[in-house]
């Protein structure tokens, strides 16, 4: 067991590794984009590296234990060490620093020459997204040189495909993270501090991310969305997020927004066009074209809306959204106003 | 022990001394080991307070300065007071009793007296503890150095009653050298202390 | 058996001396007497027992943890008891067990005997500093079980620690907590220093010292000028919350990096004081094993004062995520890498000495040798975190998670079972059972990588730390499941050990001086050793003791025998010095510790009782310094003043 002990187990692992990490979504080794690309090619790099030494100490101890065991129990005085015998060694153990100190630069010049490359993409005029924290949701403003353009949303980003885009991260409160690792490592949103990140999808596709700095009860569910799409749907999405709802013609869906005005709810959300102006809480404005809702909780359905509008607290206990008991003709109607803000 | 015909070679420590002073006295060691962690803690505060004037450009914040007046009497009074502080420390280390009880006294009314200007320099620092955080550094750096000062004012006084009060053997001295090792201490942080405190803000 | 351990024997005047060495140097028995022992075996066995105690506590609630994580969304633990479960069990490992066990509890045990002295120094300070960190350690678990506990992670970062965001005592328990076992660890790294430079064998010159001595003392070095930084950071912490200062509230100049900084700049030091002792006992363990003395003293040496220096220049990679600018990481990464040279010097001295003696695989060996397996892994996935974009993605991860516990249970938990099994011969007198032992090993081991491995993956699949639960949609049930199934082997195994230890204190094998041909001084004595540590003070001829031992190596004499008078000797070649009495039982000790728990756990509630509370610890220290008269008068009769 000693002397194969080590190997087999190390194959395993090794296994393991590889094919456990390299795929799925919210996977720091299954990159996206160029940033996440380029963090993954150094991790390969390094992990070959500390890997082959992994090994080589493994088989130099499990050798040495191996040859030099003995079943003898001795408590006499040993022998005095062979001093010539002791002489050589200490040049081995030179040639192993000398190893080591070699390694360590090649790892050191290859993180520094990424860290370079990744601080920033080189761009005229990058998509700007402003991404602010919040206990337990993800604020998201896109910036825009008329002020009338700027988008408002929550929990869920959309980027062109093949462009740069630049993530500038505050907070509100506590110190949260900002990690969507398909594609690249992740930022803290510090109060008081604006911090940029610069992300660049490769392919279309839906990336989920999620907040990597304990803020809190609800940590664990803070997640959210990047949804790369071709910069054609992306420029339709952002000026249909500008655009304003047309007020509700249904007659359900307008009691809905009467309930909506006449509920709590108003004293944290915002819809544009109703008349609700709040900004505790995520702008709802458009929340019937998000994926998910309670930041990438529950999916966006009709009955998970329902579920989170009555006691959103059976959910996501300690979160800020008190629980509304409605009527059920209410509520339904509610529900029906929410899904027209398309 | 060895065998019967052959005793055990022996190290005979007995005239060895029982009363030593500076580094060959443990009481010494454990005083420097006190200021090796009280002055890292006074190393650390002091960059914290620089590392918060680094994010205000403001500093102190409404350009009020702390007076200088009774920071730097005190400043004079501990500068002078090194002298009958190293009188006291080199009769102590000479076992005599009666300069050492007349030193302990004079130091003791000096640790009192920069106890009483201290009272007066906190409210003439012009900020408040809860203020902001040029407020809140100030206040317990300044807090700090309080701390040790009362403390060895405290000392020295007991000191003074146990060298007119109780039997007097060689490790009385010990601790009034060690003592006095202490009100050095006390007088290098406060320079620290009093630069960072009411010029760190005029001239940087 | 060696020169230095036939001084076992004695006659018939020899038995009366020792009679009355042990009259003058034991400590009192009974309820009442156990409150004012001074003794430094006495102490480092109450640290051990405490430490591992709060060990298993803090192990129980990993289980708990590991529970809730088995299945996704799993409703076993709500948010709020996770959050204080994970805080708690993070504060414990670090502050209640890892520094309490591998420093001060070994310390203070065999410091003093490695060294060939009769006791620790400061020896009411000793115990003093146990009373103190038992304070906190129960101050911290009253909060838990009082739904008080605090949820803010062990390194509670503001502001969510702050008054903003942790409402109540929560917070202001833990950072209370800090400064109690930070006094006590600051206590045990002075009196450390001194006992290792002052308070050796004649012959013990600075090259000759043990190197377990060596890690010792150096920890106690990083103790002094790290400790600081955190006592600093929690006061200023509990200052925010409880007087209303501005240190970390950016709306009024301050600012919640400083707290990282300060709190790192403790931070990383603090697992090199955890893993630096975990290296003196294998430097030990594998010495004796392989039944040669260490190869590389030097080399070995100074790679742990290269650690101990470079390690106070690694703290900004944990912050490598905050956004502070690029130079500067790259300055933390270049260190952080420097010191695996460190490290990896001592590894490869290890790797020669095993390879040129003759290695024995006893408990004691294999778990020493596990830190071959499990630290060096833990150092490896370091590396990858020294790297500013490969840390980008797997900082506050479940990678990260992985990482620190392959360190420190490799650097420090192996190491420290492998002590165990080492060195309990010599405080019970009898051996722990080896083939218990081996399965304690191994069981262990297995469950220990069953658990920690697969978190690897989960970091790089995207789990984040400190999460109670995660959603079914992410592939994260099974690895968490498999992980938790390696919490039963490791739970079973401990109760091996829990098992064998009962078991051994009446049915073990007579240890008798020297079990395992070791060479330093503590096995020159009686296992367990007499009151007085040693019959006949030794001298020492060589770096390892026992070996280089002269066939009649000489004895110190000369020392008053009717109180308790040590030898101090000098720093450099430990040449006799001067002698100087330590003081006897006392109640002060535990009177000043139940004084100064009164001030600072009051002080957590109201500011008011501030003065009153500090002026009853003033009290009990004058009476702690105030002389005795009878004693002084003595002491003036025979008093001898240096030249």
């Amino acid at each position: 067991m000693r002397r194969h002990g080590p190997f087999l187990t190390m194959a395993l692992y090794l296994g393991l590794l590889l094919l456990a990490g390299c795929h799925g979504n919210q996977a720091a080794l299954n990159s996206k984009g160029i940033q996440a690309a380029r963090i993954e090619r150094l991790w390969w790099l390094m992990f070959s590296i500390i890997l082959g030494v992994y090994v080589i100490v493994l088989a130099w101890a499990g050798t040495a234990v191996f040859r030099a065991r003995t079943h003898r129990s001795e408590n006499e005085i040993p022998p005095q060490v062979d001093p010539i015998a002791d002489q050589r060694m200490t040049r081995v153990v030179g040639v192993a620093i000398g190893a080591t100190v070699v390694l360590i630069f090649v790892m050191l010049t290859s993180s520094v020459v990424t860290g370079h490359a990744i601080a920033n993409l080189a761009s005229k005029n990058p998509v700007t997204i402003d991404v602010i924290g919040h206990q337990w949701w993800w604020e998201v403003h896109y910036e825009a040189t008329q002020a009338d353009q700027t988008v408002i949303t929550a929990n869920e980003i959309h980027i062109p495909v093949g462009q740069p885009v630049v993530i500038k991260t505050a907070s509100q409160d506590v110190i949260h993270s900002f990690w969507a690792p398909n594609l690249h490592g992740k930022r803290d949103l510090i109060p008081g501090y604006q911090n940029a990140l610069w992300i660049e999808a490769d392919e279309e596709g839906t990336f989920r991310g999620q907040c990597a700095e304990f803020c809190g009860h609800q940590h664990a569910h803070m997640g959210f969305f990047v949804v790369a799409e071709s910069p054609e749907k992306f420029q339709a999405w952002l000026a249909h997020q500008v655009s304003t709802p047309p007020p509700p013609s249904d007659p359900i869906a307008k009691h809905g927004e009467e309930v909506f005005l006449s509920h709590p709810c108003v004293m944290c959300h915002t819809i544009r066009g109703s008349g609700a102006g709040a900004k505790l809480g995520p702008d709802l404005t458009h929340i019937a074209s998000r994926m998910t809702i309670a930041a990438a909780t529950l999916p966006n359905t009709r009955g998970n809306l329902a579920g989170w509008i009555l006691d959103s607290q059976s959910i996501k206990p300690g979160n800020k959204m008190p629980p509304n008991p409605l009527k059920s003709d209410d509520l339904n109607a509610l529900l029906t106003y929410l899904e027209t803000l398309q | 022990m060895g065998t019967i015909n052959q005793p055990r070679p022996v190290l005979d420590v007995s005239r060895t001394p029982t009363v030593v002073f500076g580094h060959r006295s443990v009481i010494w060691w454990g005083q420097f080991g006190l200021m090796l962690i009280e002055g890292t803690m006074f190393a650390i505060f002091i960059a914290t307070y620089f590392f918060l004037r680094t994010r205000d450009t403001d500093w102190p914040p409404g350009f009020s300065l702390p007076a200088l007046k009774w920071g730097t009497i005190n400043l004079s009074i501990l500068i002078l007071s090194a002298i009958p502080n190293q009188w006291l420390k080199k009769k102590s280390e000479e076992g005599q009793l009666g300069a050492v009880r007349i030193g302990l006294i004079a130091m003791s009314l000096i640790a009192i007296v920069n106890c009483a200007i201290r009272a007066l320099e906190f409210p003439s620092l012009n900020c408040v503890w809860d203020g902001n955080a040029y407020g809140s550094a100030t206040w317990t750096l300044i807090g700090f150095h309080t701390f040790h000062l009362v403390t060895d004012m405290l000392d020295t006084v007991i000191l003074t009653l146990v060298m007119f009060f109780t039997p007097i053997e060689g490790r009385r001295f010990e601790d009034v050298s060690v003592n006095s090792v202490y009100w050095y201490f006390i007088i290098l942080t406060w320079i620290a202390t009093y630069l960072v405190i009411y010029w760190a803000p005029r001239w940087l | 058996m060696t020169p230095l351990e036939q001084s076992g024997t004695a006659t018939a005047v020899e038995t009366s001396r020792l009679e009355k060495l042990e009259r003058i140097w034991r400590d009192p028995s009974g309820f009442w007497g156990w409150f004012t022992h001074v003794n430094h075996r006495s102490i480092g066995k109450r640290y051990m027992v405490t430490a591992f105690a709060f060990f298993l506590a803090g192990g129980v609630l990993a289980a708990l943890m590991r529970i809730q994580l088995a299945r996704p969304e799993n409703h076993f633990l709500s948010p709020d008891l996770y959050n204080q479960i994970f805080t708690v069990h993070g504060s414990t490992m670090m502050f209640l067990f890892a520094v309490p066990m591998m420093f001060e509890a070994l310390a203070v045990y065999l410091v003093p005997l490695m060294v060939g002295n009769r006791n620790i120094c400061f020896p009411r300070l000793n115990a003093y500093s146990y009373y103190v960190y038992l304070v906190g350690g129960l101050l911290l678990y009253s909060g838990l079980f009082t739904n008080t506990g605090p949820d803010v992670g062990w390194f509670a970062y503001v502001p969510l620690s702050g008054p903003d965001f942790t409402p109540g005592k929560r917070a202001d328990i833990w950072a209370q907590m800090i400064t109690f076992t930070e006094l006590s660890a600051l206590a045990v790294a002075v009196e450390v220093v001194i006992t290792a430079f002052k308070m050796r064998a004649p012959g013990m010159s600075l090259n000759r010292i043990p190197i377990f001595v060596w890690g010792m003392v150096i920890v106690a070095f990083m103790v002094i000028f790290a400790m600081p930084a955190v006592m600093l950071s929690s006061t200023m912490l509990l200052m925010d919350r409880t007087v209303n200062t501005h240190f970390f509230n950016q709306a009024e100049g301050g600012d919640p990096i400083l707290y990282q900084h300060l709190f790192w700049f403790f931070g990383h030091p603090e697992v090199y004081i955890i893993f630096i002792p975990g290296t003196a006992i294998v430097s030990t363990i594998i010495s004796t094993f392989s039944r040669r003395r260490i190869f590389g003293y030097t080399a070995i040496l100074l790679a742990m004062v290269a650690t101990a220096f470079v390690g106070f220049g690694l703290w900004v990679h944990h912050m490598f995520a905050t956004g502070l600018p690029q130079m500067g990481q790259s300055f933390f990464t270049a260190a952080s890498l420097m010191v695996v040279i460190a490290t990896g010097t001592q590894v490869f001295c290890w790797l020669v000495t095993l390879w040129t003696g003759k290695v024995i695989l006893k408990p004691p060996m294999l778990f020493a040798l596990a830190f071959f397996f499990v630290f060096i892994m833990g150092g490896l996935t370091g590396v990858l975190m020294a790297s500013v974009p490969v840390d980008l993605q797997i900082h506050d991860t479940f990678f990260i998670v992985a990482h620190f516990h392959y360190v420190l249970i490799g650097g420090a938990v192996f190491p420290l079972f492998g002590a165990l099994y080492y060195w309990m011969p010599k405080i019970t007198g009898r051996l722990l059972n080896e083939a218990a032992g081996k399965w304690h090993f191994w069981l262990f081991f297995i469950g220990f990588n069953m658990t920690f491995f697969p978190m690897h993956i989960l970091g790089l699949r995207g789990m984040p730390r400190r999460v109670y639960t995660y959603p079914t949609s992410m592939p994260w049930g099974n690895l968490n499941f498999l992980a938790t199934l390696g919490v039963v082997l490791m739970t079973a195994a401990v109760l091996i050990f829990i098992a064998n230890f009962f078991w051994h204190l009446k049915r073990g094998e007579i240890a008798g001086n020297n079990p395992w041909g070791a060479s330093t001084l503590e096995w020159a004595t009686t296992s367990p050793p007499p009151v007085y540590n040693f019959a006949e003070l030794p001298t020492v001829n060589g770096r390892d003791a026992l070996w280089d031992a002269l066939p009649n190596q000489p004895i110190v004499e000369g020392l008053e025998e009717d109180c308790r008078q040590v030898l101090m000797t000098k720093v450099m070649d430990a040449d006799p010095d001067c002698r100087h009495e330590f003081p006897g039982p006392s109640p002060v000790p535990i009177l000043a510790a139940i004084a100064t728990s009164i001030f600072f756990i009051s002080t957590i509630f109201t500011a008011k009782l501030f003065f009153p509370t500090i002026i009853l610890v003033g009290i009990t220290l004058l009476i702690w310094y105030w002389p005795k008269r009878q004693p002084s008068l003595r002491r003036k009769e025979r008093e001898i003043w240096e030249q």
